[in-house]
Order: C-alpha cells, then structure tokens, then sequence
C-alpha cells in the first residue's frame, strides 16, 4: 500500500504554498512514498522512554544585555523587496473585497 | 597555469607577507585561472573581481595583518555577502544583494582575507550533486561528466581546480565532506556551534554548520581558526573557546599517532561501499597503524536509523524555514497584476522560484510535522537523534575518535541518481551520524578507486575539532595529497 496519496500531496503542496502542477504531482506522489517508505524504518526503533533531541548545544534561554546596536536603516531593509511603498513592503491583496 | 595558483594557503600567506608577490598579484592570478576554467567546472556562480581586488590592495597598503592576510577565499552561495550576490543557488532568490554581511564573512575580510566570488551548490543546499542548481551544475576537475558532490560541489571544485586555495562550505548532512572526498579535497565540518550560523540562508537549524574546504588539513585548520568563535548573534553558538586546530594539524603533520585510539564503526561495514572505496580506507587505516594508532572496532547500533531519521528532521525544519521565501521581503514575486490574492501570488512564487528537489523537501516536512504524523515521524526522528548521540557518547568512551570512509561511493556520472531521490540521499549515509550528534568531523584524501579520489573520514567528540585534524594529518603525512589531471 501505498504510503502517501496524490490527494494527500496535492493537499501538502496547498498548505506549503506551493501552485503545484499535475505532472508534478504525478511525479513527487510516487518519489515521496519510496522515501516515506524508507524513513519510517525509524518507527523500528524502541524509544518511548528516550527524550527527544532538538539541537545539540546544551543552551537554553541565550539572553543578552538590553544594549541599542546599529542595526539596518530602513532603506537597506527594503533593498531587496519586490515591491515597497511608502518605508514599507507592498503585499497584493489580503482582505476580499466584501470584507 | 601560475604557480601562485599552485601554493597553499599557507604558502600563499608567507610569499605575501615577504613580500615576494604583492596580494593583487595573488588575486589576479586566480581570477585568471577562473577565467581560464571555469566554463568548463562552473565552480563559481558570481565572480567579485572588483571586489576581490581591492581587498588585495588593502592587504598590500598594510591595512590588514594576519596568518591568512592576502589569501583568496570563495565562499559558498548559501551565506550572505554585503552587496554582492547571494541566491543559494535558487531562481527565488536571482538578483539579492543582501544589505549585511554572515559573522564569518565579517571575520574573512577583517583576516584579510580576499573573496573571490560565491560558489555554487545543491539549490538551497539539498543534495549530494549539485545537479540541483538553478543555474547548472558544477563539473568535477577530475573528469567533468562527473557530479563534485554536493551541496558545496562548487566550492571543493574550486580549490581543486586551483581556482582558490580555500573555500567556505556548509554541512548540513554531508555537504562539506562528501564535495571533499569525490574531489580529492579536504573538508571539515566544526562543531555545530563552533561556527556562526549568522548571515547562513537556513536550511535545517539544528544542523547547519559553516566551516573550511582545502586542498590540505593545514589550511584547513587556519581557515577554521580564522572563522570559528563564539557570535553573540546566533543563539546556538557556544560560548567556549575554539580549540588548537592549527596546532593539531601541525602536531598530526608528524606522523606520530602513538596511543591514539581509532574506532571502526562495525555497522558501516560493507554497507554499500564500493569495493575500491573500502580498500583505500582499509589502506589507510593499515598507514595509521603504522604512525602509532590502534584501531578498535566499536558498535554504533542507532547509526542505521541516522538517515531516516535525518530525512525527517531536515526536511521539517527546511520545511519551517523555507516560508520565508513569500515573495514580500526579497527575491521573486510572480503573479502580482493586481487581481491575485496574497495567497495566489505566494504560492505562484513559490512554485516557479523553487525546483523539484527543494518542493519534495518542502512538502516531506510538511507531512512530518502535521498533525496525526508528527510523534510518528519528526517526534520519532528526535528521539532516534537522542540515541544516536548516546553511540557516538559511548564510542568515544573507549577510543578517541570515530572513523570511516567518508561517502560510499566515487565521484558518479551525471544524471544517475537524480529519477529516485533515495538514491542520491545514500550519498551521505557515513556524514550523517556526525550532523545528528552536533561534533567535528573532517574528510581528507586517502587514495583513488579507479582514478577517482576516496575520502577519510575522522569524526572527532563535541569540542575536540582539534583531534579530528590531528589524525586527518597524521594520514595526509602517510599517504600526500591528491592533484587532479591538467584541465
């Protein structure tokens, strides 16, 4: 059996924001199922017991002084955006009209 | 050819500060060989010449001093360079010129360093080839219908090519050492959080680590030292000193490995290893021996859940950090005439600025951390990460550090992995342990299989980077380096 569907990948793709076309979803259904096929072999493992690792750094709670630092001007953070307006991104539409 | 172009880095430094060649003299040389070759390895992606050059006469007028002042460096596509451009090798990112530079490209230019461009890569840094560029992939200097590796394919292709002696790369599963190994090049990846991650484009934050690629373990350890160090700008940066790895390399240079320990994973054994990769290890543990160590062969019984485990964490977090790329702040934005909707136009952008391989990924974490998958997949994958940890703890109870061969195969030809995904991923079956666990770990040549290089790979505890160039050196004592046939 297969372990994911076309159906569930085109589903993933709409909640990653990915327009993804037909022939891709032909084609990432099948290669995904032989990866999740082969990373599942995890759930072979006994681990109930074994606490989960996130990172490897034994650090929690990295606080620094409240000191002010240069940081980028307003111009610099916009340098790169597609599209900006007034000092500030510009998006497309968020809000139907009606609302 | 020049001979600059032939020195090591170390070489490189010492001319440069006797004055025998002026630091302009050294970057225009390797600007000359990139112009030379690089059609043909497509190492580079964005060559700095202005740039690069008047870093050199920065050096020369005595503004800056150091072991490293003067030398070229390339630096992987994936870290942000103030001004100049930085796509990680992706069309969603064609044109950015971020306005900051990464914490180790601040301390590359204060070394003296001078970059000569940005080298390509695996799209995003995902995969074992490079063939998942945007832009085209980069040509192995030791025959160009070969893959480099990846994802730094294109910095190891670089020092190979004598287009610079050193480069930065970053290692997220493999993508330092195993570029290293199928190019006869040397590659280290530091302790995670060793190395800033700051200015570093995320891909997996719990594993990504910056670090050196070199055609010698020496120059490896000086460009380590040279980027290494707590960054108060990255949170998971240890705030501990850098241990010796120039002296480590220097010591190991020796060849006296006497009451060294040297683990053999019993569990790599064999494991999809091609016959002439096992016996160039094999040979090489026989040098080894001969300079003073003992092997010991150790069990490490989780390491064959590393990559499952790894294809499910890697691909969550990219999945987390790839959002980002929204079409609002930088980079691409498709779609936007007025009538689309946020929504529509994100996901048109996303669809035509990112490839296949970085949309699987995307879409694998998505499914890992969803909710009625996630304690099966990415909770699972974070507790096998715990007792892969305690294997690497409990080996190096016994010996000093672990070794392999660095990738189980040679340098293969284009387009042989890329119809199943999976078979890519085997690429970084012996890497990924390493990356999961957060220590060093450094590939360096040990022989050919074939006519293509082999890579040694000596993974060392959390901290102890300075071991892993000790033994790595030791070896290239033994065995020398490799140079590729003339291009």
């Amino acid at each position: 059996m297969a372990a994911i569907s076309r159906e569930e990948v085109a589903h993933l793709a709409r909640l990653s924001r990915l327009a993804v076309t037909e022939e891709e979803l032909d084609r990432f259904a099948g290669q995904l199922d032989v990866i999740l096929q082969s990373v599942a072999r995890v759930g072979e493992v006994a681990a109930d017991d074994i606490p989960p690792t996130s990172h490897s750094v034994p650090l929690t709670n990295v606080y620094r002084d409240d000191v002010p630092v240069p940081c980028l001007t307003q111009e610099e953070a916009l340098s790169g955006a597609p599209d900006a307006y007034e000092g500030r991104f510009r998006v497309p539409r968020i809000l139907d009209e009606e609302d | 050819m020049s001979d600059l172009t032939k020195m090591s880095a170390a070489q490189l430094a010492r001319v440069i500060a006797d004055k025998q060649a002026s630091a302009v003299e050294v970057a225009q040389a390797h600007l000359d060989r990139i112009d030379a070759v690089d059609e043909r390895v497509h190492a580079f992606l964005h060559v700095d010449r202005e740039g690069a050059l008047a870093a050199a006469a920065r050096v020369d007028a005595g503004e800056v001093s150091g072991p490293l002042a003067g030398v070229p460096v390339a630096v992987k596509d994936v870290i942000a360079t103030k001004g100049v451009p930085t796509t990680a090798a992706s069309k969603i990112l064609e044109g950015w010129r971020p306005p900051y530079d990464a914490t180790l490209v601040e301390r590359l230019r204060a070394a003296g360093t001078v970059m000569l461009g940005k080298t390509n890569m695996d799209e995003f840094a995902m995969g074992s080839s490079t063939e998942y560029s945007a832009y085209g992939a980069t040509n192995n200097p030791w025959d160009l219908g070969r893959i480099p590796g990846g994802s730094g394919g294109g910095s190891a292709a670089a020092i190979a090519a004598f287009e610079a002696p050193l480069a930065i790369g970053t290692d997220t599963g493999g993508s330092i050492r195993q570029p290293g190994a199928v190019t006869g090049t040397v590659g280290a990846k530091p302790t995670y959080g060793g190395t800033s991650r700051y200015g570093l484009i995320a891909f997996s934050s719990s594993l990504d680590t910056p670090g050196p690629c070199a055609r010698n373990v020496e120059d490896a350890a000086l460009l380590h030292a040279a980027i290494a160090g707590h960054d108060p700008r990255d949170s998971t940066s240890i705030p501990q000193p850098v241990p010796d790895v120039v002296g480590a390399a220097r010591l190991g240079a020796t060849g006296d490995l006497s009451g060294v320990k040297l683990g053999v994973v019993k569990e790599f054994a064999g494991d999809g290893s091609e016959p002439g990769v096992l016996s160039a290890f094999h040979e090489s543990l026989e040098a080894l021996v001969k300079l003073g160590a003992e092997i010991v062969e150790v069990s490490c019984p989780h390491f064959q859940y590393a990559l499952p485990a790894y294809y499910l964490i890697a691909p969550s977090e990219a999945s987390s950090n790839l959002a980002r790329f929204d079409g609002v702040r930088y980079g691409l934005r498709v779609g936007d005439d007025g009538n689309r909707s946020l929504e529509e136009v994100m996901s048109l952008t996303r669809e035509a600025g990112f490839g296949p391989e970085v949309k699987r990924r995307i879409i694998l974490g998505t499914y890992a951390l969803s909710s009625g998958y996630y304690d099966a997949y990415y909770g699972q994958a974070q507790k096998v990460r715990t007792l892969i940890t305690r294997d690497f703890e409990s080996a190096f109870e016994r010996v000093d550090v672990l070794v392999s061969p660095t990738t189980p195969f040679v340098a293969f030809p284009f387009g042989s992995r890329t119809s199943d995904p999976y078979q890519m991923y085997l690429a970084d079956l012996f890497t990924i342990p390493t990356n999961l666990y957060g220590g060093p770990a450094i590939s360096v040549p040990c022989g050919l299989s074939e006519g293509l290089p082999v890579g040694f790979q000596v993974m060392a505890p959390t901290l102890a980077d300075d071991r892993m160039y000790r033994v790595a050196a030791a070896l290239e004592s033994a065995v020398g380096t490799l140079t590729p046939p003339a291009l």
